[in-house]
């Protein structure tokens, strides 16, 4: 998307339409002639795989919402119409509720390996800013589509989640009643969560665009974390990163075709096939897994204000990655304390997501309280301070070098 | 819905928070067994004379206080299914009585046809509460919505052994799990003990007994059997295109790992003069 193009068109109909609006020479400076680092792995095909996921929930979603009625009294019942009477009603529902989960898993995927290697640093902080704007649009995306079906699941994760609002001292009330549209989660809400459902999907493909933009701008990271210095270490992004994004997309769509075909039901909460009704409170809520950790990080901290501060945070630190992280070298292949650091964060999202389905009581509020102190002491504490203190590996002069190295 | 009953559930909603703690680990629920099931794993099919055996439980044991309503006669003639026939399909739906309006608008009661749904026992959930001391739970979703906590690490074992019938494992537990209630327990009035519901306080008195329901089939008239029957049937009922799923789900995979591979060897030769 940058500098001249040198693609020209043999075609008369292209040329003629390349003089007036050079899309071509765009699709193909981007996707095809794009110089692309030699020595990516497979965890630098996960930005294909969530654009493909992106397109499979944009797909779906919308042939969904062709039968789908988003009013409390028929909410749940046109969702169990599509399962029902609607031709693969079934697998469009599936697909949709279960591409949802592995759209997360992607993103997770995509945001561990872009901290693991230093993606954030200069020159790609906005790159890596525009990402933490996509996820947060994904979780608002990702929790509205979760209270369309309108079981008792998501009418609760509803009245739970926008009641956090509450928590702002002053306001809180007033911002809650116009988040319903009324005195509690109604039809007026399941109107709006609908309509901002289907709008939000195309302001993160939007996103994604300034995304893929800034991408190839500053160009793709690599696990060295320098920069390519000649033609020796880029391959062209055609055929080199679309065979390999291509296999790994028929990869993860195994994945996907598992969960759809086999145990469509694993990931959604037993619950959620109740009809929504607000006079009963089901024994449990907890949102989806997706969730589970900032919903560990929620109920660790005893205040309720505070416990919705942590919360946001957790998510609004990621932003500031670029600067809270000190450190020179960009990989975490020659940071050997950066890693132990990092694999502990791992340990502790994943730990806090357990603890997000547990009942916050006994031990499982202190590993909660443990975890969430970790979660943000990485940030605040560990980055800034090893970039100070820690000797690193020596880093290969170039790409060329280090993948010839690694042959002997 | 009352305005009052939504203004208690927000204020409930609201106190939102640690409060909420305490109260959800009060519910004591013993894990029912493992049975085998004919839709279990990736070649499941329903077991067409169980679904059959099945729905006559529903018709002549459930129905008389459980709703069905996502449920329509045509239902039981399509493929996937108990595979009755149109014609018994027809017949059956002539039992009921169906509400309708005639043409003049005033109301009346027809028989009914494959295209209707299965009328409710009552007329509404006030009306099944009254009757019952609590709404009995409509049946349509059921299997989907019954399930139970697996703990780690078997949730995770789950994921690769496709266990997804926690639901008809639940359901036929619950039916055979009527016992006297252990020393010192107090059992409300109105309720009854049953090991496997949740907090044990079941407001459902044993609706099944042996001989109950004359099967024509030959296979055993007993509560275990009745229960086995019903819980198949009410998976088929919550989840109708399971056969279809499953048989499709195999074709897709074929042909993904086919393509997957494909994809793999065509981008090795892609790669083979950079590496």
């Amino acid at each position: 998307m940058s500098g001249h193009s040198t693609y020209q068109p043999q075609n008369k109909a292209l040329q003629w339409l390349e003089k007036r609006l050079p899309i071509g020479g765009l699709i193909h400076s981007s996707f095809v002639a794009y110089p692309t680092p030699r020595n990516l792995n497979y965890l630098w095909t996960f930005g294909g795989i969530l654009s493909f996921m992106l397109g499979v929930q944009i797909v779906t979603g919308i042939v969904l919402a062709m039968h789908y009625t988003p009013n409390v009294d028929l909410a749940f019942k046109s969702v169990e119409g599509i399962m029902r009477d609607v031709n693969y009603g079934w697998l469009l529902r599936y697909l949709h509720a279960n591409g949802a989960s592995m759209f997360f898993l992607a993103v997770y995927i995509h945001m561990f390996r872009g901290i693991y290697y230093g993606s954030y640093k200069e020159p790609r902080e906005v790159l890596w800013i525009l990402g933490v704007i996509i996820y947060l649009l994904m979780m608002a995306t990702g929790f509205m589509g979760y209270v369309l079906v309108w079981g008792q699941m998501s009418f609760w994760a509803a009245t739970v989640i926008t009641n956090l609002f509450s928590a702002i001292p002053g306001v809180g009330d007033a911002i809650v009643t116009w988040l319903w549209g009324g005195y509690a989660v109604g039809n007026p809400t399941l109107n709006r969560f609908f309509s901002l459902h289907y709008l939000l999907p195309f302001v993160i493909a939007g996103v994604v665009v300034l995304h893929v933009w800034a991408l190839h701008v500053a160009g793709q990271n690599n696990p060295t974390g320098i920069e390519p210095k000649s033609d020796k270490d880029t391959v062209p992004f055609t055929p080199y990163a679309t065979i390999k994004d291509g296999f790994f997309i028929a990869v993860f769509m195994i994945l996907l075709a598992w969960f759809v075909f086999y145990i469509p039901n694993y990931l959604i909460h037993p619950d959620n096939y109740i009809p929504a009704n607000p006079a009963v409170t089901p024994a449990e809520i907890v949102p989806e897994w997706y969730y589970l950790p900032f919903y560990a990080i929620l109920r660790s901290i005893p205040d309720k204000l505070l416990g919705v501060i942590a919360l946001f945070s957790s998510i609004l630190i990621l932003a500031f990655l670029p600067w809270l992280d000190t450190s020179r070298v960009r990989s975490g292949r020659y940071r050997p304390l950066f890693k132990q650091f990092f694999w502990l964060w791992v340990i502790a999202c994943i730990g806090l997501g357990w603890l997000g389905s547990k009942p916050p009581e006994g031990i499982y509020v202190v590993l909660s309280r443990l975890f969430t102190l970790y979660y943000f002491g990485f940030f605040l504490v560990v980055l800034p301070l090893l970039g100070i203190f820690e000797r690193t590996k020596p880093v290969p002069n170039s790409i060329s070098e280090s993948v010839l190295s690694a042959k002997h | 819905m009352t305005l009052k009953r939504i203004i208690i559930a927000a204020v409930l909603a609201g106190s939102f928070g640690v409060a909420m703690a305490p109260a959800m680990a009060q519910v004591h629920q013993v894990a029912p067994p493992r049975q085998t099931w004919s839709f279990a794993g990736p070649f499941g099919k329903y077991d067409q004379a169980q679904l059959q055996r099945g729905f006559k439980i529903y018709k002549d044991v459930c129905s008389a206080c459980h709703s069905i309503d996502m449920l329509a006669f045509r239902n039981l003639a399509d493929p996937g299914g108990p595979g009755y026939s149109e014609a018994q399909v027809a017949a059956l739906a002539s039992e009921y009585k169906i509400k309708d309006l005639n043409d003049k608008g005033e109301p009346i009661e027809r028989n009914g046809r494959p295209a209707d749904y299965f009328p409710p026992p009552f007329p509404n959930a006030l009306a099944a509460a009254a009757a019952n001391g609590v709404a009995p739970p409509d049946m349509s979703t059921l299997a989907k919505a019954r399930g139970y906590t697996r703990g780690f690490p078997w949730f995770v074992f789950d994921m690769f052994t496709q266990y997804q019938e926690l639901g008809p494992d639940y359901i036929d537990a619950l039916l055979q799990g009527y016992k006297d209630a252990p020393k010192g327990f107090n059992v409300p009035s109105g309720g009854h003990y049953n090991e496997y519901f949740p907090g044990h306080v079941i407001a459902m008195p044993p609706p099944l007994s042996d001989g109950q329901v004359t099967y024509d089939d030959g296979a055993p008239q007993t509560v275990a059997q009745y229960s086995r029957d019903v819980a198949a049937f009410l998976m088929w009922v919550s989840e109708p295109h399971l056969d279809a799923r499953k048989r499709i789900g195999f074709q897709v995979m074929i042909f993904l790992i086919v393509f997957a591979g494909l994809m793999y060897f065509t981008k090795k030769k892609v790669w083979s003069s950079v590496h």
